[in-house]
């Protein structure tokens, strides 16, 4: 009996705490959360205020829209009711038969019709303010990748000479979503097997706090200033959502899209949000980290890493003159292989046929011919294979291409070195 | 019985023409693939019934959204509601048979072809033998023409020839209701069934082909290398979302104006009193229809499209509320001082009535374009369609099969089990889709198998009332099953004095009715 | 609305018995659809799918199709010929064709509305118009709106199709065709067979060279003007608006063909002509929308 209901409530929060209560307390409050009561639990359910001007302004023309729908709802609702209650037949009513009258039907049409004005008012006072996105001080150019986003900063203040760009990948390890999860819940397992013995579910990492929030790279933007936020793509459609600020614009391969937010002083923090277009099988999978420092601590951290990635860029182009050991590529090569192959290769390197092909034992990845073509292919991508030209440095393309060439039974010795790859762009 | 020497047995229904058995076949085949695409639900559900990837790919789960959205919309709702139309529209007017009737054994077997097509990738993609569709069921450029799964072909030729059949069925329904009237059936005095249906068929003629454009496009981007939605040659992937939404939109009405039409039938026989306002009515549906070709962009609030464009599309969709609020009141105003009873239709009736208003209250709040940058593609989308869809559609479709089976089959249902059919129903149904508002709130994305900790819980309920509501379809089979088998005979009238001329005729139905038109006075 | 059935009258309505066409039509378009599916892969090398016969599987389904129309249509025909078909019935018809002709023009305002929305949304935009500055900046630079576009912004330039050479001629086919078939309607009202015949194979003959003409236009543009499919969304446009218009024309020849067969097998009388009808309306909507077509696709 237990086991039967070993749930979390509904309702106790809505930041998860990952741990199991008891029956009792769980049905009560469900229960409890569902009946009236859930009003004192309403903020926790409802849009978030998020912190920017724009996403308060949006949110209380959400909670006016709300207030009107509900009204409405229970004004009709209540009429039917009544009416249905007042006249049945069991109670002997009987019915009347009028079935027109002009006066209530323009009634009717007219009143609904005023409210929508009253709601067409502050709907396009807000919309057009979200337009506008002159003035800003800071642009961006986030680019949707499958699967993550690239951002790119233009310009800053007087300066629009930025030489900043880097990718953002998902940093949730894959154990944790490729694994079971702890918390089963109502039936023991999906697959009926018992939580507490399943070595499966008990091997399983913790979910952690930001599970599917976080991101190697996060964008940052100072507060206290207008972001401008450009949307573009490299292959299908994707959209850059971030709830906190109210932003949510689509990246459209071929064209740019604006948007704009400006996080105040005093909220520095950490928002996230997800890729909110169907991208393919990963669309789940690729959030949006931001984080909002001080003005201040922005200009160091634009410095910093502008410098970071100039020194970057220059180790790398030595990094082609260097012979590296095949250890040494493997071992990288590993490591790259299961942050950025993964998803679509399979750490089997089995792929997920057809969409994705296998390179355990592919022509491509074992035969001698096909070296260069492999080279090619990561470096420009192919079809839905994305091009890692820009991505990963000589060193890490050369460290992945002979981790593949070596990897899965392919044995094919090949060490192939960052030069090799700087000559086949 | 025998008017033509028919054949009996298989052939019969392989050959027929006539109208109530087509409709009969339009409606198991739509009974059918509801089942299917719920069972693709029921895969949905349980892989988010748990954070964490569970039980399938996250592709396979793409491939299940997909499916399950292309086949309850085309092969459940639409056939459904063209099911209900073959059986009563001649039957209301007093029309012998549809005016085509060997064109609407054709828009049948059609549909099993279309979806047998795509039924056909869907269980090699269970035999791990290739992808079925995984681009949603809006199919956006260029996610399902560069990126899409070589099963894309077969679709593409599968939506033409869904199209066709639609295209069909729709130019059918039109003759008959214009030409095939009884004497004395003036327009303005054909239920409100027929109406909506007319209004219906001719939004369909006017968008199916739009939508058969569309993947026209899609097919010549895929392999002719032409760029219509490719910006590299001078095209627009938005292009391609206003062309598919200028069919959507039109195409949500489509699975919602006959659902009007059901419910403005039966609540006039259970509150024993005739339908109030019953021009405006006729008005109001033919004003959403017309309203409805100006409103697509409302599902592009967020593609950037000029501000002007976001204003015009926003104050058109928010005007939908106008005459569809006609509806409901109108509905009420029947209800108000009738003398009530609540058989099942009824029951249904009113469920649909209530829910299928929050569902339309919800889609004003999305109408709402700066709202909608918040809601847009978050699961508060997928409450809203679904309230409009499940408790508004099917629920409609439930409502007319309670109706009108005993004049379909001769006998009363088991009202036990189809009370209970209701009631688990409801309350299910809620429990499934009432939390979607909360989790797409809390801005949880649509169409993703996996998603941070915070939803768990809600989902896991949703989960939970995915199931319950799933179940309780199968007490619909029964009561089905022992409704055809036998059961309490029903009188011709079946209901305590219904209006219309389905009712003058013996339960069950003839074969062949109205042979010698009726004269209505 | 209490009915009255009022005994005695016979029926109005003549209801098909059975038939084995409806089902059969539906087969072959089966066999087409995977048949062409397959056939489209393996021909456009785009997908791995060898082994599989597109190309026969696709042919036999365009069989088995034709053999169903000739079918079909037979039945009607010798029901119209038996005298089975009461007015009413005959204005079924007439209405189906009329709600079958507005769905192609829904299907054409398609592919009209993506041209609009090409020259005056997208061509602009890539430009830099409206709020696209940063799409044309950041990622067309080079890019140039104007339309014909002969430039795509990746760069593949070709030559756009004059209005004034061959499309002036099609156009004038095209009209001239629809005035004979015209005549010809008016001498089936009078029972004038021979009139029609006469009319009518001019009609058809016209409509074959047009189809002629087309045929050389696409090739010119194919090997000396390098205007192919593959011409960015000019080429695309044009290929798919005309290629659609000349599949139209097609049919509407072919099925213009069986009318003069049928009239010189003399089917057809002034009161009933519904199938000669039906086509005729056909060809004049091919012939509007190339009218149409010669606007807004060569000439403006
Ligand atoms: C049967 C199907 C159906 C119906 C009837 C509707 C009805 C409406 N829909 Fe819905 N909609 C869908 C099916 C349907 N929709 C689907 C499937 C999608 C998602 C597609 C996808 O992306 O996959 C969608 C998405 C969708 C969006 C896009 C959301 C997004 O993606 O961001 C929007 C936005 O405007 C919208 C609005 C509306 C409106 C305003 C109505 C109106 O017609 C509702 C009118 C009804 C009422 C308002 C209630 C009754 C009225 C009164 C009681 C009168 C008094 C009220 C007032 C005056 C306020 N719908
Ligand atoms: C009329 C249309 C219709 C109907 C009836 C339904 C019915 C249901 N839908 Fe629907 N849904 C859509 C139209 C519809 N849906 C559309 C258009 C989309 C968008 C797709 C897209 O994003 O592209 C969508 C998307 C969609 C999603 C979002 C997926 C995503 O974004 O990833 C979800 C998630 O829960 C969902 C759930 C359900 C459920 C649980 C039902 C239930 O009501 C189904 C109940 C029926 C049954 C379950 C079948 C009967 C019972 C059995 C087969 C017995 C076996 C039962 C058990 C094992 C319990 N649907
Ligand atoms: C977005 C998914 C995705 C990611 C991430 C990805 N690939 Fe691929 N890869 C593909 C697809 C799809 C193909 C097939 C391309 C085609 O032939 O059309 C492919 C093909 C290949 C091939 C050729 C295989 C063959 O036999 O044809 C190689 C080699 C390859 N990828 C290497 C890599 C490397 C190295 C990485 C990581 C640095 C990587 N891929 C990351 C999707 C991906
Ligand atoms: Cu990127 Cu979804
Ligand atoms: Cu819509």
């Amino acid at each position: 009996m237990d086991m039967l209901f070993r749930t979390k409530s509904a309702f106790s929060q809505i930041k998860p705490t990952w741990h199991i209560k008891k029956v009792a307390s769980q049905f009560f409050t469900a229960c409890l959360g569902f009946s009236l009561s859930s009003l004192a639990l309403a903020e926790q359910l409802n849009l978030r205020e998020g912190v920017t001007e724009i996403s308060k302004e949006v949110y209380s023309l959400h909670q006016y829209m709300l207030t009107i729908c509900t009204v409405i709802a229970i004004v009709v609702f209540s009429i039917m009711f009544y009416s249905i209650v007042k006249h049945r037949k069991s109670k002997g009513h009987k019915p009347a038969n009028f079935h027109e009258s002009t006066a209530v039907e323009i009634l009717w049409t007219v009143i609904p019709f005023i409210i929508l004005i009253a709601m067409a008012f502050p709907a396009t006072k807000t919309l057009i303010a979200m337009t506008d996105t002159d003035a800003s001080a800071l642009t961006i150019k986030a680019t949707g990748h499958q699967w993550k986003w690239e951002y790119e900063y233009l310009q800053y203040e007087d300066d629009a000479n930025l030489k900043l760009n880097f990718f953002s990948n998902l940093s949730t390890p894959e154990e944790e979503f490729k694994t079971p999860s702890r918390d089963t819940g109502l039936f023991p397992t999906p697959w009926g097997s018992d939580p507490a013995t399943d070595q499966a579910v008990i091997d399983a990492p913790t979910k952690n706090e930001n599970y599917l929030l976080e991101v190697d790279n996060p964008v940052y933007v100072p507060t206290g200033q207008k972001v401008r936020i450009l949307t573009t793509s490299a292959d299908v459609i994707h959209s850059w959502f971030l709830p906190d600020a109210a932003v949510k614009k689509d990246a459209i391969p071929g064209f740019t899209n604006e948007t704009w937010f400006e996080i105040p002083e005093g909220k520095e923090g950490i928002y996230r949000g997800q890729c909110t277009e169907l991208c393919g099988a990963y669309h789940g999978f690729m959030p949006i980290e931001v984080h909002a420092v001080s003005q201040e601590d922005f200009k160091q951290w634009l410095a910093d890493a502008q410098a970071e990635q100039e020194a970057r860029e220059l180790a790398a182009a030595d990094e082609t003159n260097i012979e590296f050991s095949k250890e040494e590529l493997m071992e990288l090569g590993e490591k790259v292989y299961n942050t950025r192959c993964v998803a679509c290769h399979q750490a089997n390197g089995q792929g997920m046929p057809p969409a994705f092909p296998a390179l355990a034992g592919s022509d491509i990845a074992t035969m001698a011919e096909h070296r260069i073509e492999h080279i090619l292919i990561v470096n420009r991508g192919k079809n839905a294979m994305p091009a890692f030209g820009a991505q990963l440095s000589p060193k890490e393309r050369a460290a992945v291409i002979t981790y593949e060439r070596n990897a899965w039974g392919n044995d094919t010795g090949d060490v192939v070195q960052p030069k090799e790859i700087a000559e086949n762009p | 019985m025998a008017h033509h020497a028919n054949p009996t047995g298989f052939k019969r229904w392989l050959l027929t023409t006539n109208h109530k058995e087509i409709g009969s076949m339009y409606l198991l085949f739509s009974l059918a693939m509801f089942f299917v695409g719920g069972f693709m639900a029921m895969v949905i559900r349980a892989e988010l019934m748990y954070p964490g990837l569970q039980l399938v790919q996250p592709d396979f789960f793409n491939q299940m959204t997909t499916t399950h959205g292309l086949i309850m919309v085309f092969g459940a709702v639409m056939p459904s509601f063209v099911g209900l139309a073959n059986w009563m529209i001649p039957l209301m007017i007093g029309a012998p048979d549809m005016a085509l009737p060997r064109l609407n054994n054709w828009s049948f077997w059609l549909l099993p072809v279309a979806f047998g097509i795509l039924i056909f990738a869907i269980i090699k993609s269970f035999l791990g033998l290739g992808a079925a569709p995984n681009f949603g069921w809006t199919f956006y450029a260029p996610l399902s023409t560069s990126y899409g799964p070589p099963s894309t072909d077969f679709f593409i030729l599968s939506v033409h020839i869904m199209g066709i059949s639609s295209i069909m069925g729709a130019v059918n329904v039109i003759v008959t209701i214009i030409n095939m009237r009884a004497p004395g059936m003036t327009m303005m005095k054909m239920p409100l069934f027929v109406w909506t249906w007319l209004i219906t068929a001719f939004l369909l003629i006017a968008v199916i082909p739009v939508l058969a454009g569309a993947v026209t496009m899609m097919l010549f981007d895929r392999h002719f290398g032409t760029s219509f939605f490719d910006a590299a040659g001078g095209g627009d992937p938005v292009m391609f979302q206003h062309i598919f939404w200028f069919f959507g939109h039109p195409e949500v009405y489509i699975m919602i104006l006959p659902a009007f039409g059901i419910i403005s039938t039966i609540i006039p026989t259970f509150a024993r009193k005739p339908l109030f306002g019953y021009a405006s009515m006729v008005y109001a549906t033919a004003s959403i229809a017309f309203l409805s070709f100006i409103v697509w962009a409302h599902h592009m609030f967020t593609v950037g499209l000029p501000l002007q464009g976001n204003l015009f599309f926003m104050y058109m969709t928010m005007l939908i509320s106008v005459p569809t609020g006609v509806k409901v009141f109108n509905w009420i105003a029947t209800m108000w001082r009738g003398a009530m009873t609540f058989e099942v239709p009824m029951l249904f009736s009113i469920a649909f009535v209530v829910l299928f208003t929050i569902g339309g209250l919800s889609g004003l709040m999305l109408a709402i374009t700066p709202a909608d940058q918040q809601y847009h593609d978050t699961y508060f989308v997928v409450a809203h369609f679904h309230y409009v869809l499940v408790t508004g559609a099917i629920f409609s479709v439930y409502a007319a099969a309670y109706y009108w089976l005993p004049k379909w089959t001769g006998n009363m249902f088991h009202t036990g089990l189809a009370k209970f059919h209701f009631w688990a129903s409801l309350i299910s149904v809620n429990v499934l889709f009432f939390p979607m508002h909360f989790v797409g709130l809390g801005s949880m994305p649509r169409r993703i198998p996996d998603y941070p900790l915070q939803f768990a819980d809600m989902n896991f309920w949703i989960s939970i009332g995915g199931f319950a509501f799933g179940l309780s379809q199968i007490i619909f089979l029964v009561v089905l099953y022992k409704c055809v088998k036998g059961g309490e005979k029903a009188t011709s009238e079946v209901w305590e004095n219904p209006e219309g001329l389905e009712w003058t005729i013996p339960s069950p139905a003839p074969l062949h009715t109205f042979e010698v038109p009726p004269t209505v006075k | 609305m209490a009915a009255q059935t009022e005994p005695g009258k016979t029926p109005l309505y003549y209801v098909p018995a059975q038939s084995v066409w409806p089902i059969y039509t539906a087969i072959a378009l089966l066999i087409i659809a995977i048949g062409g599916a397959n056939f489209i892969q393996q021909s456009t090398d785009k997908v791995a799918n060898e082994g599989t016969l597109g190309g026969a599987t696709f042919a036999v389904g365009l069989f088995a199709l034709l053999v169903c129309m000739w079918g079909w249509f037979r039945e009607t025909v010798v029901e119209s010929l038996g005298g089975k078909n009461s007015t009413q019935l005959s204005i079924s018809y007439r209405m189906g064709m009329g709600w079958f002709i507005f769905s192609e023009v829904m299907f054409f305002a398609a592919f009209f509305g993506a041209l609009f929305y090409t020259r005056l949304l997208t061509i602009p935009w890539l430009g830099g118009a409206g709020n696209n500055a940063m799409t044309h900046e950041l990622l067309w630079p080079q890019f140039q709106a104007f339309w014909p576009l002969t430039l795509t912004p990746d760069g593949r330039t070709f030559e756009v199709m004059s209005p004034w050479g061959l499309p002036a001629i099609n156009t004038l086919l095209l009209v001239t065709s629809g005035v004979f078939l015209t005549i010809a309607h008016h001498a089936i009202k009078v029972g004038d067979n021979a009139k029609v015949l006469k009319n009518l194979a001019i009609a058809i003959i016209l409509g074959f060279i047009f189809m002629g003409v087309q045929a050389y236009e696409y090739h010119h543009a194919y090997v000396e003007m390098g205007l192919t499919l593959n011409s960015g969304i000019y080429g695309s446009l044009f290929f798919l608006l005309t290629g659609f218009h000349g599949l139209h024309v097609t049919i509407g020849a072919i099925m213009l063909t069986v009318m003069w067969v049928r009239t010189a097998k003399g089917h057809f009388t002034p009161e009933n002509h519904f199938a000669f009808e039906a086509a005729a309306w056909y060809w004049h909507f091919v012939d509007v929308v190339w009218i149409f077509l010669f606007f807004v696709v060569y000439w403006l």
